[in-house]
């Protein structure tokens, strides 16, 4: 739990908030070993936490969240600090300084998550969560099950007329208007980087056109619109006009697969799309489906939940890249492509195509200046002297599982650095 | 110890507003506790009212009736030695009290919620008085040393993993050496970027390794003849590898089919082996247990068309490494990855992506050995996941090496060689390629899918537990939680668990070995292990009143517990993991642990206050599942979504573990229904303890006959599947469940 207690011998660093991330934390926490778990954004969970459903199970990553959150919860060698972030590392394996910087709350722990101050305030944001198709309050929870359930005051959304309306609100202090960024060290004898994925930008494949129509989504986005705590409650409709649509497109290995963008195959896509599929048909049972694709990426167990999809008739396996995307003046889009076993030409025109946008290190940028090894493609590299170790989608592109696995992998690397 | 109780209402967060407060705090004199109330519990000052009350009154058992127990819980945890409940006022009555409509004044929902609020104030009064703080297991001697079965590239990992963070470990291999598989490669597949070039193998270096690790100990031509005991204690019998011992595991023999032995009525399957309680003195000692035994390469002579067994020249992958590496590869090669012909396109069963790696790669040894020679990979699906996409592409810039997507419909004799007949190319036409042999991408079956291998002497058997639902690997079930099996303290990786590459099963094996250390570390501080983390608490037994029903043994999820030749229990508290499915099984409540038993929860239902003569006041209990139902329960209330007024909901561990006890202390202290929400069951479970709801479905088909029998409606007592994330929706569940109720009118035994 969060508190300020000074850092004991062998502790560990976990950087990443996500599944790996809290997966590590907790692993190495288990054993017996002292975990500093720091997050950037206000709330644990990461990437999962945004999405509706895991395949193939179709169950809901809150139910794995929970579990994992009741663990920190009754684990005091766990010690959170979300909106934080690494400034600069120090030191060698067995001994790290690291500096870290946390980001102002403006809401403190006094916070009971009552809700008064959201109802008080006037002013909205843009909705990060949901990808901005929705908007939130200035003053918010992250989303139904944040960890630390508490609110985060967006102080550059605010009026000043909002910030005193929510100031008034709460009855318990917790609304901190002067709270500064703070920083602080704390020695470490092995560090886990688990900071995770961004999703591809999907401007950056001019020709799938993403700015020219509200039809056209990432899959991520569509994650959002079929959470039952998503900016439609669940339904899935198209953004801007909120059409229920009758018609949909995946197209796969946007910006994957592709030597101009992400070279590596992303691993998720292809299961997600056909995950979103289930989501489209308990919603839509007969509506439309084309999916384009240069391969199904379903192997082992994944075969069985490919092949319930392949009866359905109402869709149609397009072996294919996607050339072009078209707006059309009625809100629909028609995707261009051809059939690379037939030679045809395809036109089709859909209410809501999908883009199955890749996996990009979200630590890209960040890794230079931390003295980080990566690899070409901005994936963490493991230190050769043991001290710092990658997990989950920081090393590779990989599903949840996988994620799973590699971060319990990086927990024992943590724990035999510590020895030292 | 002697117990000093403090009871504290909060009235902030809008329960002051909801709920009368005056009438809860009459609710806890009812239970003989003066409560106290203060406007922000939670707060600085709140909790030093507590503290106070700790320090000078030597309070020592306290009822926080505020928010609900999955929040604030550093805020009221007061030390490991003072046993706290938790009356559910803020999510639980105030935030989900009903709409005021026309019809539903605010004076009639404040009074629906302030006796909600009762119930709860007087049921977390119960739980304090019938509960105390953990006092943990713990091991007379706990043993650390890590077994690990298999001498593979998963066996090695672990066992150097193991050692390399302070554990002493043993490896047995039922070979004459260490390496497994990964001997018999020629090259491996690149782990590093630029992910492009096959490397020299490096298992002969793991091996050297090994070797020469202190704290390793290697047993080869060994196998295991049976594993004993229990984490942190186990006891293994060893014996040399292909023969036979009395110290095989027996096979599972269950309640009905002993009967029929013991009546001669049929033949004992375990006949010349030692019971499997019996102790073996020269048996050696383990603390946890790394199952590393890898796969066999599958048999692939089902698909007729194909040719394999049939005609010459036609070999599985296995089969073409072996000539790869010890000789030299025919120079016209075909690869095929899916079997299906024109009726699927699936690749063979047990692939993974293994088995596309294998033919990349193997089609660079046809490069290698031939100068004019050419490969042809026929696939249905490529698939290079992640970065083995850059392999891929370096096969693709072989100039000898052709790749298509291709339906093979036939193999066939031809010339001295092999024809191989293609359709759906991508060359958009028939084809027919001449080639001097034809390799199969058959796949590798886990050694867990036609034998035990763990060979457990345990009462629930000697092998894992539904395997079918993963195709015989040993795999979880558990997406988040990849680790999970229903045997604690073993843990499987490698290919035993699923058909993976080297990279991947590094990191899996080296994960495998964190989760043994941790299971004996969690075994020595007395707790359990996932997802129970941390309990410190364990079932225990009054055997005094044991029937030997046996019911507890068959149930528990994980095979917690053995028995002795009458049929009583033997608890192995270490394998446990604390769902209570054993105390909702018992018929004679005689299990229970120290902050969750079956008096405790009776006593709590049995608190609620019933109206015997009002019809609006009907009274339903909820026994929720605290890790799904009781979450999507919080979050609705979060959300200020209205909940059914006539509900009492208790959070229970896992709906294993509701003893149909509680269900008829319910009925007969004249509620109306009772209701249990609980996880989906089915292939896709997603219970955490497995069976628990699925069981719960079961016993309730049970009490139903039982109800019937005294003159209730069988419809009186449901089990409803909830996922956490239906927030939106378990208000619906519970009002159809509700209104049936309703229907039926009150409980004819009200009153009596």
């Amino acid at each position: 739990m969060t508190d300020e207690r000074s850092a004991p011998a062998g502790a560990v660093l976990v950087v990443g908030g996500g599944i790996s991330g809290l997966t590590a934390a907790l692993e190495a926490a288990e054993v017996g070993k002292d975990v500093f778990l720091i997050e950037r954004n206000p709330y644990l969970g990461g990437r999962v936490a945004q999405l509706n459903q895991y395949f193939p199970k179709l169950c809901p990553p809150s139910c794995g969240l929970e579990i994992n959150f009741q663990r920190v919860k009754s684990n005091r060698r766990v010690r959170v600090y979300t909106m934080t972030e690494v400034k600069s590392v120090s030191g060698g394996p067995g001994n790290y300084q690291v500096t870290l910087e946390s980001k102002p709350r403006f809401i403190n722990n006094n916070c009971t998550a009552c809700g008064a101050c959201a109802d008080a305030c006037p002013d909205e944001r843009d909705n990060d969560f949901n990808f901005g198709m929705d908007k939130s309050k200035a003053v918010y929870k992250p989303h139904d099950m944040a960890f630390p359930m508490k609110y985060v005051l967006d102080k550059s959304a605010c009026s000043a007329a909002g910030l005193q309306a929510v100031k008034e609100a709460c009855k318990y202090d917790a609304v901190d208007l002067d709270m500064a960024p703070k920083e602080f060290t704390v020695d470490v004898s092995a560090i886990v980087w688990a900071t995770g994925w961004n999703p591809y930008d999907p401007t950056k494949m001019t020709n799938l056109k993403y700015d020219s129509s509200n039809a056209i989504i990432t899959n991520m986005m569509m994650e959002r619109l079929a959470a039952p705590n998503g900016p439609t409650g669940g339904k899935i409709l198209r953004p801007g006009d909120n059409k229920e649509p009758a018609s949909f497109a995946f197209v796969q290995c946007a910006g994957s697969r592709d030597e101009n963008h992400l070279e590596y195959c992303s691993y998720i896509c292809c299961m997600a799309s056909m995950k979103q599929i289930n989501y489209i048909r308990e919603q839509y049972p007969t509506a439309k489906i084309t999916v384009f694709y240069i391969d199904l990426r379903t192997p082992g167990k994944y075969e069985k939940f490919r092949e319930k999809l392949m009866t359905d008739a109402n869709i149609t396996w397009v072996k294919g890249k996607v050339a072009d995307i078209v707006a059309e003046a009625d809100g629909s889009v028609t995707l261009v492509a051809e059939n690379a076993v037939t030679g045809e030409k395809i036109k089709e025109t859909v209410d809501l195509a999908i883009l199955a946008t890749g996996m990009e290190p979200a630590a890209k940028a960040q890794a230079a200046a931390l003295g980080l090894s990566v690899d070409s493609n901005g994936f963490i590299l493991a230190d050769v002297n043991g001290g710092m170790v990658s997990a989950g989608c920081a090393k590779k592109a990989a599903d949840v599982v996988t994620c799973a696995q590699s971060a319990t992998a990086a927990a024992m690397k943590a724990i035999q650095a510590s020895r030292r | 110890m002697e117990k000093k109780y403090g009871a504290y209402i909060c009235t902030g967060c809008g329960i002051g507003d909801a709920l009368d407060i005056e009438a809860l705090a009459k609710a806890a004199k009812s239970q003989g506790m003066e409560a106290k109330t203060h406007d922000a519990l939670c707060s600085a000052a709140g909790r030093e009212l507590i503290e106070n009350d700790i320090t000078n009154d030597g309070v020592n058992t306290i009822v926080v009736c505020a928010c609900s127990p999955r929040v604030m819980k550093d805020e009221f945890n007061f030390g490991d030695d003072k046993y706290v409940t938790r009356a559910n006022l803020r999510e639980g009555a105030a935030w989900c009290a009903e709409e005021v409509t026309e019809s539903r004044s605010a004076e009639k929902v404040k009074e629906f919620a302030t006796e909600k609020g009762q119930d709860y104030v007087r049921m977390a009064c119960v739980q304090a008085k019938k509960g105390d703080v953990p006092d943990p297991y713990k091991l007379e001697t706990i043993n650390k040393k890590i077994l690990v079965m298999g001498g593979g590239i998963a066996g090695m990992t672990a066992a150097m993993e193991a050692s390399k963070a302070g554990y002493a470990v043993t490896i047995i291999e039922a070979q004459d050496k260490l390496g497994g598989k990964a001997l018999g490669w020629r090259k491996q597949f690149p782990t590093a970027a630029p992910w492009t070039d096959l490397e020299e193998p490096t298992v002969q270096a793991m091996v050297d390794a090994v070797q020469a690790e202190a704290a390793i100990t290697l047993k080869t031509s060994t196998e295991v003849a049976r594993i004993a005991g229990a984490p942190g204690a186990y006891k293994v019998t060893l014996k040399a590898a292909g023969t036979a011992s009395d110290w095989d595991a027996p096979k599972k023999v269950g309640v009905d089919e002993q009967d029929k032995i013991s009546k001669g009525e049929m033949e004992d399957p375990n006949a010349g082996l030692q019971p499997y309680m019996a102790d073996d003195a020269s048996a050696e000692d383990f603390g946890a247990v790394v199952l590393a035994t890898g796969w066999n390469p599958a048999d692939v002579s089902e698909y007729a068309h194909l040719g394999y067994g049939k005609l010459k020249g036609v070999v599985t992958n296995a089969e073409f490494e072996k000539l790869a590496k010890t000789g030299k590869v025919p120079a016209n090669v075909a690869f095929v990855q899916s079997p299906g012909g024109a009726e699927h396109d699936q690749d063979f069963p047990y692939c993974n992506s293994v088995t596309s790696m294998v033919a990349l790669k193997q089609a660079q040894y046809v490069r290698e050995d031939n100068a004019a020679g050419k490969a042809y990979v026929l696939y249905q699906h490529m698939r290079t996941p992640g970065n083995m996409e850059m392999f891929y592409k370096g096969a693709q810039n072989n100039d000898g090496i052709f790749m298509t997507k291709a339906t093979v419909t036939q193999v066939e004799e031809s010339g001295n060689g092999l024809a191989v007949h293609l359709k759906d190319t991508l060359l958009n036409e028939d084809v027919t390629l001449n080639v001097d042999m034809v390799v199969l991408a058959a796949g590798m079956v886990p050694t867990t899918s036609d034998k035990p291998t763990i060979n457990l002497a345990y009462r629930q058997g000697p092998s894992f537990l539904d395997l079918e639902l993963f195709d015989g690997y040993a795999d979880s079930h558990f997406i988040c939680f990849p680790y999970e099996t229903r045997r604690t303290g073993v843990y499987a990786c490698g290919g035993v668990r699923k058909a993976m590459n080297m990279e991947e099963t590094i990191d899996d094996a080296c994960g495998a070995a964190l989760k043994a250390i941790q299971s004996i570390e969690s075994a020595d501080r007395g707790v359990a292990v996932h997802p129970r983390s941390n309990d410190g608490t364990y079932p225990e037994f009054f055997f005094q009143r044991c029937t030997q029903c046996k019911r507890c043994t068959e149930e528990c999820p994980f095979g917690a517990l053995d028995d002795d030749e009458k049929g009583t229990p033997k608890p192995n508290p270490t394998r446990c993991r604390r769902c209570g499915t054993c105390m909702g099984a018992c018929p004679e409540r005689i299990i229970g642990f120290k902050n969750y038993n079956i008096d405790q929860v009776g006593s709590m239902v049995k608190s609620i206050e019933v109206p015997d003569d009002d019809e609006d006041k009907l009274r339903i209990i909820v026994f929720a599942c605290e890790n799904d139902a009781y979450p999507a329960l919080d979050m609705a209330a979060m959300r200020k979504l209205p909940q059914n007024a006539l509900i009492r909901v208790v959070s229970v561990r896992c709906l294993g573990s509701v003893n149909m006890a509680w269900i008829k202390d319910a009925l007969s202290a004249g509620m109306d229904g009772a209701l249990m929400l609980g996880c989906k069951f089915g292939d896709d479970y997603q219970c955490h303890f497995v069976k628990g709801s699925e069981l719960a479905d079961k016993r309730m088909a049970n009490i139903g006959e039982t109800l019937g029998s005294l003159g209730l409606e069988p419809e009186r007592c449901a089990v409803r599947q909830v996922a956490i994330n239906e927030y939106n929706t378990v208000d619906a569940i519970i009002n159809e469940f509700v209104e049936a109720i309703v229907d039926l009118g009150p409980n004819p035994f009200k009153g009596f």
